[in-house]
């Protein structure tokens, strides 16, 4: 199974991304084959709808689970267009949250920010 | 009054900006401050012109004016109609957007108050898939008070733009012939704003006496000159001594039109819903001096630089 997770750098000891539609990249890894692959966000410099169009590169990945601290409304809505299951990461690096995920640790992402819209970190 | 002709007389031989043709707006950086004062009371001063309430979130020139023979008119944005049984998921529409407003997982998906109605992704669409459906966003309303014409757009409560709402309205002020024009802007420095004092010829920036209204006042500031638009200000809610606004004027070679006191009987009027111009001598005069001064110094502009 593929799982996505947005990073700030390209490695696998990077931090997870606070921003789920400004991340620099998104970390896709397989669980079975234990292959990872980073996308780079070529939404992230967005002025508007960065949340959707990052959304579309996570779902054109092939992911089957997204695991991210946070996740605005428009990111959301087209998320729950596809068979996405959504995780809430914890505080650390992609590899910590790989290992979190694999034990079976985490959560499903339970609330949704109304979004940024423009006024996001940069 | 008698000013006003005069200069009206003078200034016809000599300069390129048509008194009935000068557009004027008011602005400042934070709502509070007076723009609606300012521009309700120069445009009653003047004999004959409009007044146009640009400030869509919250519009309240109208309550003083109180106009009468009301013209509304809905103001819509075109929103992409998808057609799921033409598309073909080729996603030509989704890389086109430079909004983000749409993406595609199994079908189309649009999101209407990210999109800004460009209509590229109708034109990009090679099954004809896309077409456009009115979403309305607001209206536009036109009244007469007196020698005042008052044009007031009304945004709808939740839209996230009032862009269209604001070029209709002046679209349609201009359509209505040439006239003297005061345009009550929004408050902030930002596309609304941006869109209001375009096609104007003079800005009134509108100060109040604190530090945080010198740090508002820097705001539009920085906006006029980025604009290259001829401008000054007015000093509101005056007190004596110290004015941060004053001095940051001075210290930025802004010329002060006018300074508003702080006085009960002006309050007192302007509480009541009262056009201060219109009920007081003292006041009238105020607004038909600033008037005067402002005309000069567009005019001034003008000339200097043509």
């Amino acid at each position: 199974m593929k799982i996505a997770i947005p990073t700030v750098k390209n490695t696998l000891n990077s931090n997870v991304s606070s921003s789920f539609g400004r991340a620099e990249y998104f970390l896709i890894y397989d669980t079975e084959t234990k292959e990872n692959l980073f996308v780079e966000n070529t939404a992230k410099d967005s002025r508007g709808g960065a949340g959707i169009k990052a959304a579309q590169i996570v779902i054109d990945s092939k992911a089957e689970a997204l695991l991210t601290p946070r996740l605005g409304e428009n990111a959301a809505e087209v998320l729950k267009s596809s068979d996405m299951k959504i995780y809430k990461s914890i505080e650390g690096t992609a590899e910590e949250n790989i290992e979190a995920f694999t034990g079976g640790k985490l959560s499903l992402l339970g609330e949704v920010h109304e979004g940024l819209h423009g006024r996001g970190l940069k | 009054m008698a000013s006003y002709r005069c200069l009206v007389k003078f200034t016809k031989a000599y300069t390129v900006v048509d008194l009935n043709n000068m557009n004027i707006a008011v602005l400042s950086g934070k709502g509070g401050t007076g723009k609606t004062l300012v521009s309700v009371n120069l445009a009653a001063a003047a004999e004959k012109a409009a007044y146009v309430d640009c400030d869509i979130e919250e519009p309240n020139g109208n309550l003083f004016f109180k106009a009468e023979n009301i013209l509304e008119n809905d103001v819509n944005v075109k929103i992409p109609l998808v057609d799921k049984s033409l598309c073909n998921g080729c996603r030509k529409c989704v890389d086109f957007c430079k909004f983000n407003a749409l993406a595609y997982i199994k079908e189309l998906i649009v999101f209407e108050e990210v999109c800004h109605s460009c209509g590229g992704c109708k034109l990009v669409c090679p099954q004809n898939a896309i077409t456009e459906k009115d979403e309305p966003v607001g209206k536009i309303q036109k009244g007469i008070s007196g020698g005042v014409s008052v044009y007031t757009g009304i945004m709808n409560i939740g839209e996230a733009s009032g862009v269209p709402i604001i070029k209709k309205l002046l679209s349609f002020e201009k359509s209505e012939g040439n006239k003297l024009t005061i345009i009550d802007s929004p408050p902030g420095s930002a596309c609304n704003v941006m869109e209001s004092i375009q096609d104007v010829d003079y800005c009134i920036l509108v100060a109040e006496p604190t530090l945080f209204g010198v740090h508002n006042l820097s705001m539009v500031h920085e906006l006029v000159k980025i604009f290259n638009k001829p401008f000054g200000a007015v000093l509101n809610k005056c007190l004596d001594g110290e004015n941060p606004a004053e001095k940051y004027c001075n210290d930025n070679n802004i010329k002060i039109l006018a300074k508003i006191p702080y006085d009960t009987e002006l309050g007192k009027l302007n509480s009541e819903g009262e056009i201060i111009a219109r009920k007081s001598e003292k006041y009238r005069e105020m607004f038909s001096t600033l008037l005067n001064k402002v005309i000069e110094e567009a005019q001034n502009a003008a000339t200097v630089n043509t």
